[in-house]
């Protein structure tokens, strides 16, 4: 087998980040079990809010966790992209905003 | 596109399908029996009978790609008047207080109607599992939805998802628009909206994963339905796709066997498996055999019984039975478990 960094097996080996530190894994699933239930935001857009995100921090066992989940929950192809179109704005956003930082040092530097 | 069994496919043998499903070790999953076993399930026994499953044919309007049937309108399989009158022989004598019809269409069996009236008499709650496009399919259909209403019918209908795209791909092209006409039509008599006409709709996942949380799958169902179509209904009930027949022949073919029964194998739920189907439902094939659901029935698994047949139907027999299980079972103990009525946790 050829061997890479990601290995999709290793999405269904998660839980055992417990196994070197009991109590901060322990902790962290649960508060993650909570996120996630259905709240003031539904499950549904929940995922979908984490499906952009994966795409954001550009995650494997994100993007491939979530996609499955947005599945389940009946969202569609068309919501699905633009909640990943949401991200990749505010991503784009973020690089062309700093653009300004970039002015204002062009600014300060020259005549 | 054909039914499995006029393509003459491999998997049309039952024999071959129970040898896919029983291979437990190459499939990666441990044997479901164990499982019923540590949560002292096993041997698994029947609780109260309270539902009469009949299997009126397998001929369909319909080839749609994940039916556990094989359904299509190339079977010919049908039930006849004399095995429904079997079933109505049984009806008198048990206190069994709901019917669900289903098939195949089970409005195309010549003697559907004559078989309502009569359990109608007996004064027995009717569910009839309704494709929906059958209304519009033909003008002799399209008086069924009177039909149910003065039978007071619990029609369940599925509906994979609410865009034509993900419905047409599991059900075929154009099902969507039909089956939106025909929920007007039920919508417009009452159904859905008036309380003793209930309309109860199906979701099952158009691709190799589980289904969602049904609650939330049922909200939004409801909003997009009512929002863009003008159309209500009461439940949503989410259904596991079981790897039997043309389901697993997708499973197979897409490559994702193995991945899909290890996802049911791991989301397995102990609870769930105390609430399957078939501790309080017998399943009648089109040709009067007994089984234990509808699923053992696509697989040829005859109930525990000296003569498995409605004829021979044996109330405190069968309550004594074991119920028959193997692999495709852990399609109904995933998560919040599935069953013809939805999730059962
Ligand atoms: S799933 Fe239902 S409607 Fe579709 S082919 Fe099978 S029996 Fe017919
Ligand atoms: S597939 Fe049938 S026998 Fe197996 S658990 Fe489900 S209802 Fe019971």
């Amino acid at each position: 087998m050829k061997e890479t960094y990601y290995n999709r097996e290793d999405l269904g080996k998660f839980g055992e980040i417990t196994k070197f530190q009991k109590e901060l894994g322990d902790k962290f699933f649960d508060y993650y079990a909570s996120v996630f239930k259905e709240g003031a935001l539904t499950k549904r857009e929940k995922i979908l809010i984490a499906l952009g995100v994966a795409h954001a921090i550009q995650c494997p066992y994100c993007i491939d966790s979530c996609t499955s989940d947005s599945l389940k929950q009946g969202c569609d192809e068309e919501e699905m992209m633009e909640a990943i179109h949401v991200a990749g704005a505010i991503r784009g956003g973020a690089t062309l905003i700093h653009g300004v930082q970039m002015m204002n040092q062009v600014k300060d530097k020259l005549m | 596109m054909q039914s499995l069994l006029k393509q003459h496919h491999k998997l049309s043998n039952t024999e071959v399908h129970l040898s896919i499903l029983s291979d437990y070790a190459a499939i990666g999953i441990p044997d479901f029996k164990e499982k019923l076993a540590e949560a002292s399930l096993f041997p698994l026994k029947p609780t109260h009978l309270d539902i009469l499953q009949v299997n009126m044919g397998k001929m369909c309007n319909q080839v749609c790609k994940h039916c556990h049937v094989d359904a299509g309108p190339d079977r010919k399989e049908i039930m006849t008047r004399e095995t429904m009158e079997h079933c109505l022989r049984t009806l008198e004598k048990s206190d069994i207080q709901t019917v669900d019809l289903t098939g195949g269409a089970p409005e195309m069996n010549p003697d559907f109607r004559w078989f309502v009236e009569r359990i109608s008499e007996l004064n027995r709650q009717i569910i009839v599992r309704c494709n929906l496009t059958i209304i519009v399919s033909n003008p002799k259909y399209h008086d069924l939805p009177e039909f149910y209403k003065e039978h007071k019918i619990n029609i369940v209908s599925s509906l994979p998802h609410f865009t034509s795209n993900r419905t047409d791909a599991q059900r075929g092209e154009g099902v969507f628009d039909k089956s939106m006409r025909a929920l007007k039509m039920l919508n417009e008599i009452g159904y859905g909206r008036d309380s003793d006409l209930k309309l109860d709709l199906v979701y099952n996942p158009t691709g190799a994963i589980l289904p969602g949380d049904q609650v939330s799958l049922e909200n939004e169902f409801k909003r997009r339905l009512w929002d863009r179509h003008n159309i209500a209904f009461n439940n949503l009930f989410t259904i596991t796709n079981l790897p039997i027949n043309r389901f697993l022949d997708y499973l197979l073919v897409s490559g994702n066997f193995e991945s899909y029964m290890n996802e049911l194998a791991n989301a397995y739920n102990p609870v769930a498996a105390q609430g399957v189907m078939c501790r309080n439902t017998i399943s009648v094939g089109w040709d009067g055999f007994l089984y234990d659901c509808d699923f053992n029935q696509m697989l040829d698994m005859k109930l525990e019984a000296d003569k498995p047949h409605i004829a021979d139907f044996d109330t405190k027999q069968l309550s004594k039975r074991e119920i028959k299980v193997n692999n495709h079972c852990y399609g109904c103990t995933a998560g919040a478990g599935s069953s013809c009525g939805g999730a059962t946790t």
